[in-house]
C-alpha cells in the first residue's frame, strides 16, 4: 500500500497557502542555476509553469511533440477564465468562488487545494493583463464578465470565444522569451515515452523523436508533467487528436498513483455525431448557454421541424428541473438531461441524438447584431460543420466528453507519489473533484503553472540532497531499452487492423459502459472485453513503415495501446464507486432522478496504484476531510 | 462520392517529391476534409502502403497545425475556414483535387505534407511578448484599454499561426503573421515600452529566416482563415520605419550601486 500524505497545511483555511510559503524551504538565487527541471508539455500548464521557472533562474528543459509549444489543445479553450475579482460587484469572493467549486465537484476535492485555487485566480488575471492577452473590456475600459454554469455570479474573463488561445498565447510568448535568454531548452516533435526513476527518485524521461525516431535519455532533478487529459480514450471527443494519456499512464506504471480515473466530464454543448466518418467532436461553448435555451418537444417522436412546434408544446426542460439556475445548471446535470430527454424518445435530429440550443428569445430581444457580437465565431464555425445557419434555425446539441477531472495523484505540493515527479494542470486530479465547472480549468492550469509549481519545486529541491547523474546512468539505459523493445514489437505484428479501427472499438466500449450512465452490469461486461481488445491489439494492428522516421501510426500505436489499460482502470474504479457523484452516475445509485451520493463510504480519493502487466491495481483511498464545508446534497433547483 | 486524388509524397527533407495519385470512393458530403485523408489512409495501411503524413491536431480550427494547398489554395476553396473546417460538400462526385503542402524556403518539407514552421516561432522569440515575469502585476482594472482599442488589438491577435498567408504569397512573406503579432501588442498600452525595439527585431529575424518581402499583393489575407487584415502589416511598416528613424546606439546597463 502507499502512503498518502496530501502534506495539506494545518491551520485556518485563508492562510493554509501563506503560512506553507512561508514554511517552504528555498532555493537561493545563485543556487537556482545549478538546478534542472524537465517540463513535458506546454499548455496553459507546462508553459506557464516553464517560463515561470526559468524566470527564477532554474534549468529549465520543456519538451512536446507538437512542432511549436503554442499548439498545445489548450488552445481550443472557448468560453473563460474564471476568477474572484468581484469587478461585477454581484457578492463575489475568494470563498464563493471556493464553495461554488467545492460544490460543482459534488464534494469530491480536497478543500485546501481548492482555496489555494481562488486564491491565486485573481493574480492570473492581473499577470496575463500585464503579458497583454486581450480580455473582453466594457467601454470604459473596464474588464468584461461573462456568466459561467454552476455559478450565480458573473467572473468569467474572456477573449471573445477564443479565451484558451489567447491565454495560452501569452504563456508560450513568456515561454519563447525565455527560450531567447537561453534558459529554456525547448525541444519540439518530441515525445516522452518513459520516466526514469533513480533511487525512488524521478530523474529524467526518455523521448523519441517524431521527425527521426531518435530515442533519447534526459536527466534533471525534478520532473513535471503537464500533459493534459485522456479524454481521447472515448476516441471521439472534443479533445485535440494527439491528445493521449501516455505520459501520465508510463508514469503510473513506474509507481505514481493514479486518482479517480472514472471521472470523467461530458459537455451539454457538443455538435451531435454525423456519421461513422467522423474523427472529433466539437464543442460549442457553455457561455452559448447565457443566452440560449434548451428544449425538446414535449411529445415523443414530434418529428416537426423546431419552428413547426409551438410554444406551448416545448419542454425547457433544464428551466423547468432547475429553475434557479435554468440553462446555466452544471454540466453534469446538464448532460445528463439531455441523455433522460433522448432516451425518452424526445430527442431531435438524425437518429433522435440531439436536443435544440435556441437564440430566437435573444436575438428578438437583444438583436441579431448583440448575438453576432457575442457568438458569432461559433456560430460561424456550427454553420460550417452542420451547414445550418443557427441564426435562422435553433442549434441541435448533443453531450460529448471533454474533460478528465481524474488523473495522477498529487499532494498539496503538485508532487505524485514518485518522489521528484509533479504532475499540473488536467492531468493530475487535485482540484475539480467528481464535475469540473466551466472556466475553471484555464484557471486551474495558470494556477498550478504560474503560481504553485514554481514555489513547491523550490521545496523539494531544497529539501533533497540529490546525487549528480547523467543520462549514461543504468536506468536511462534499461529504459531506453524498453521503449525500443515497445516499438519494435508494435511494428513487427503486421496484423490485419488498423490502429484508429481499435481505437473506435475501445471508444464505443468506454462509451457505452462507462459514459454517461454506468451499471454494475454494464461495467463488469467492459472488464471482459477490455482484455480481449488489449489482445487483439497485440496480435492484429497493422502498422506500417518505420521506427526511423516520422510516423504518424506508430505514434497511434503507442497512444492507444495505453488508453486500453486506462480504460479497464476506468470501469474498475466505476465499479468500485457505488455512488453517484458529479460526473459518475451509476444507474443503481439515483433518488428522483438526481446523483445519490454516498458520503458515509465514498467521501475520498480513489488512488490506484500499479501492480504489474497482469495484476489488477491496488486500491488506496485518501479520505476526504471536510472542515469548512458543510457536505449537502447538490442541489441547483 | 467518389473522387480523384493528387497527392505530394516526399518522404523525409531531402528526398525528391511527388505527385501521387489515389481514387477513393465512398466519401460522405458531410465529412471533413481531414476525415477525407483519414478514410485515405486506411485504405493506404490496409493495402500495404505507407500512409500520407500530415499535420493536424485539434480539428476545430485553432491550433494551426493543419496546413494543405487544396487545388492551389492554401486551406482550400471556403474563405475564412482552415483545412480542418472544411468539409467534403465543397466538392462533387468524381472532382480531382491536388494536395500538396505549404511551398516556402523557410518552411521546409519534413515529410509528406508536414513541414517545419519553427522559423514563425524565432520570429516571436525576437520580441513577440511584454517583458512582464510572473508575479508583480498591478491589478487587471488599473489598465484602462477602450473597447475599440481592445478589439483591434484582438482582431489581430486571433492569429494562429498556420502560415497559410505565407504559403499564399507569391514572395513567401510572412509579414502578415508578424505584422499581426506587432498590432496586436502595439495597440495595446502593454506593448509601448518595447514597441520599437519589437518591431525592428521582428522584421529583422522574418528576413533572416529567408522570408520573402512584402509586395502588398493581398493573397495572405484572403487565404487567413481568422481573416486577419493585411493593415497588420502598414502597423508594421509604420512601427518598423519609426523604430528605425529613433534607433540609437543601445544603452549600456551600468550595475546598481547597492
Amino acid at each position: 500500500m502507499l502512503e498518502l500524505n496530501p502534506k495539506a497545511p494545518t491551520g485556518p483555511l485563508e492562510q493554509k497557502w501563506e503560512q506553507h510559503k512561508f514554511s517552504m524551504k528555498l532555493v537561493n538565487p545563485s543556487n537556482k542555476r545549478r538546478h534542472s527541471v524537465i517540463v513535458v508539455g506546454a499548455g496553459l500548464a507546462g508553459a506557464s509553469a516553464s517560463a515561470t521557472m526559468a524566470e527564477l533562474g532554474y534549468k529549465v528543459s520543456c519538451f512536446v511533440y507538437h512542432d511549436s509549444p503554442r499548439r498545445a489543445h489548450s488552445i481550443a479553450a472557448q468560453g473563460g477564465i474564471n476568477a474572484a475579482k468581484n469587478y461585477q460587484n454581484d457578492g463575489d469572493s475568494v470563498r464563493r468562488l471556493f464553495y461554488d467549486t467545492i460544490k460543482g465537484g459534488d464534494f469530491r476535492a480536497r478543500e485546501s487545494n481548492v482555496y489555494r485555487l481562488a486564491q491565486v485566480s485573481v493574480s492570473i488575471i492581473d499577470q496575463c493583463v500585464a503579458q497583454g492577452v486581450p480580455f473582453a473590456r466594457e467601454y470604459g475600459g473596464l474588464l468584461a464578465n461573462r456568466s459561467f454554469g454552476g455559478a450565480q455570479v458573473s467572473r468569467t474573463f474572456y477573449a471573445r470565444g477564443q479565451t484558451g488561445q489567447q491565454l495560452l498565447l501569452g504563456a508560450y510568448q513568456a515561454l519563447e522569451r525565455q527560450i531567447a535568454l537561453g534558459a529554456v531548452n525547448m525541444h519540439t516533435f518530441e515525445e516522452m515515452l518513459d520516466l526514469v526513476l533513480v533511487d525512488g527518485h524521478a530523474r529524467g524521461i526518455v523521448t523519441r523523436n517524431l521527425i527521426t525516431g531518435k530515442i533519447t535519455s534526459h536527466a534533471a532533478d525534478a520532473v513535471v508533467l503537464a500533459t493534459g487529459g485522456y479524454g481521447n480514450v472515448f476516441y471521439l471527443s472534443t479533445n485535440a487528436k494527439y491528445c493521449n494519456t501516455s505520459a501520465i499512464w508510463r508514469a503510473h506504471k513506474k509507481g505514481a498513483a493514479f486518482a479517480n480515473p472514472c471521472y470523467t466530464q461530458i459537455h451539454p454543448t457538443c455538435i451531435p455525431v454525423s456519421g461513422d466518418h467522423q474523427s472529433k467532436l466539437t464543442l460549442m461553448s457553455e457561455s452559448l448557454r447565457n443566452d440560449g435555451r434548451v428544449w425538446v418537444p414535449i411529445a415523443k417522436g414530434d418529428k416537426r421541424g423546431p419552428s413547426a412546434i409551438p410554444e406551448a408544446e416545448r419542454d425547457y426542460f433544464l428551466e423547468r428541473k432547475y429553475p434557479s439556475f435554468g440553462n446555466l445548471a452544471p454540466r453534469d446535470i446538464a448532460s445528463r438531461a439531455a441523455k433522460e430527454a433522448c432516451d425518452d424518445g424526445r430527442g431531435v435530429g438524425p437518429g433522435g441524438l440531439g436536443v435544440y440550443l435556441d437564440f430566437a428569445d435573444a436575438i428578438t430581444r437583444l438583436g441579431k447584431q448583440t448575438i453576432s457580437e457575442r457568438y458569432g465565431n461559433l456560430f460561424d464555425m456550427y454553420q460550417r460543420i452542420t451547414d445550418e445557419n443557427p441564426y435562422q434555425v435553433p442549434m441541435r446539441i448533443y453531450p460529448a466528453v471533454h474533460y478528465t477531472m481524474g488523473g495522477l495523484w498529487v499532494d498539496y505540493n503538485l508532487m505524485t507519489t514518485i518522489p521528484g515527479l509533479h504532475a499540473i494542470g488536467e492531468c493530475n486530479f487535485s482540484d475539480h473533484g467528481a464535475n469540473r465547472l466551466g472556466a475553471s480549468a484555464l484557471m486551474q492550469g495558470l494556477a498550478d503553472g504560474y503560481f504553485v509549481l514554481p514555489y513547491t519545486i523550490g521545496d523539494y529541491i531544497a529539501s533533497n540532497k540529490l546525487a549528480p547523474i547523467d543520462t549514461n546512468h543504468a536506468a536511462f539505459k534499461e529504459a531506453e531499452a524498453a521503449v525500443t523493445g515497445l516499438q519494435t514489437k508494435m511494428l513487427g505484428i503486421k496484423g490485419k487492423r488498423t490502429v484508429d479501427s481499435i481505437h473506435k472499438e475501445l471508444g464505443k466500449i468506454i462509451w457505452d459502459y462507462c459514459g454517461m450512465a454506468r451499471t454494475r452490469e454494464g461495467l463488469t461486461h467492459a472488464l471482459e472485453l477490455l482484455p480481449k481488445l488489449k489482445a487483439e491489439f497485440w496480435t492484429n494492428i497493422n502498422v506500417p513503415g518505420s521506427g526511423e522516421a516520422l510516423n504518424q501510426e506508430l505514434e497511434k500505436a503507442g497512444r492507444v495501446a495505453d488508453f486500453i489499460e486506462l480504460g479497464e482502470l476506468m470501469c474498475r474504479d466505476a465499479l468500485h464507486r457505488e455512488e453517484s457523484c458529479g460526473g459518475h452516475f451509476r444507474v443503481e445509485y439515483q433518488e428522483a432522478g438526481e446523483a445519490k451520493r454516498d458520503d458515509e463510504h465514498f467521501a475520498y480519493v480513489a488512488a490506484w496504484e500499479y501492480a504489474g502487466d497482469n495484476a489488477a491495481q491496488i486500491l488506496n483511498k485518501e479520505p476526504l476531510v471536510y472542515e469548512n464545508v458543510h457536505l449537502s446534497t447538490r442541489s441547483y433547483k | 462520392m467518389k473522387l480523384n486524388l493528387k497527392v505530394w509524397r516526399q518522404e523525409g527533407p531531402k528526398a525528391q517529391g511527388a505527385l501521387e495519385t489515389y481514387s477513393l470512393d465512398g466519401v460522405s458530403s458531410d465529412s471533413s476534409f481531414l476525415e477525407m485523408i483519414d478514410m485515405l489512409n486506411e485504405q493506404l495501411t490496409m493495402t500495404g502502403k505507407e500512409p500520407v503524413a500530415f499535420a493536424h491536431d485539434c480539428r476545430e480550427g485553432i491550433c494551426g497545425s493543419c496546413s494543405m494547398m487544396i487545388n492551389g489554395q492554401a486551406h482550400g476553396p471556403w474563405k475564412a475556414t482552415a483545412t480542418c473546417q472544411l468539409h467534403m460538400r465543397a466538392f462533387k462526385e468524381g472532382d480531382t483535387i491536388t494536395v500538396e503542402p505549404w511551398r516556402a524556403s523557410a518552411f521546409p518539407v519534413v515529410k509528406d505534407l508536414v513541414v517545419d514552421r519553427s522559423s514563425f516561432d524565432r520570429i516571436i522569440q525576437a520580441g513577440g511578448y511584454v517583458s512582464v515575469n510572473t508575479g508583480g502585476a498591478r491589478d487587471a482594472n488599473e489598465i484602462l484599454i477602450g473597447k475599440e482599442v481592445l478589439d483591434e488589438s484582438m482582431d489581430a491577435a486571433a492569429c494562429i499561426g498556420c502560415g497559410a498567408c505565407v504559403a499564399a504569397c507569391p514572395n513567401a512573406s510572412a509579414s502578415l503573421f508578424t505584422g499581426a503579432k506587432i498590432a496586436h501588442l502595439g495597440a495595446l498600452p502593454q506593448g509601448q515600452p518595447e514597441r520599437d525595439r519589437r518591431a525592428l527585431a521582428m522584421v529583422e529575424t522574418m528576413d533572416l529566416e529567408g522570408f520573402g518581402h512584402c509586395t502588398l499583393v493581398g493573397e495572405c489575407m484572403e487565404a487567413c482563415p481568422k481573416e486577419i487584415s493585411i493593415d497588420v502589416i502598414k502597423t508594421m511598416n509604420r512601427d518598423y520605419i519609426m523604430a528605425t528613424a529613433r534607433r540609437q546606439a543601445p544603452k549600456v546597463a551600468t550595475a546598481g550601486a547597492g
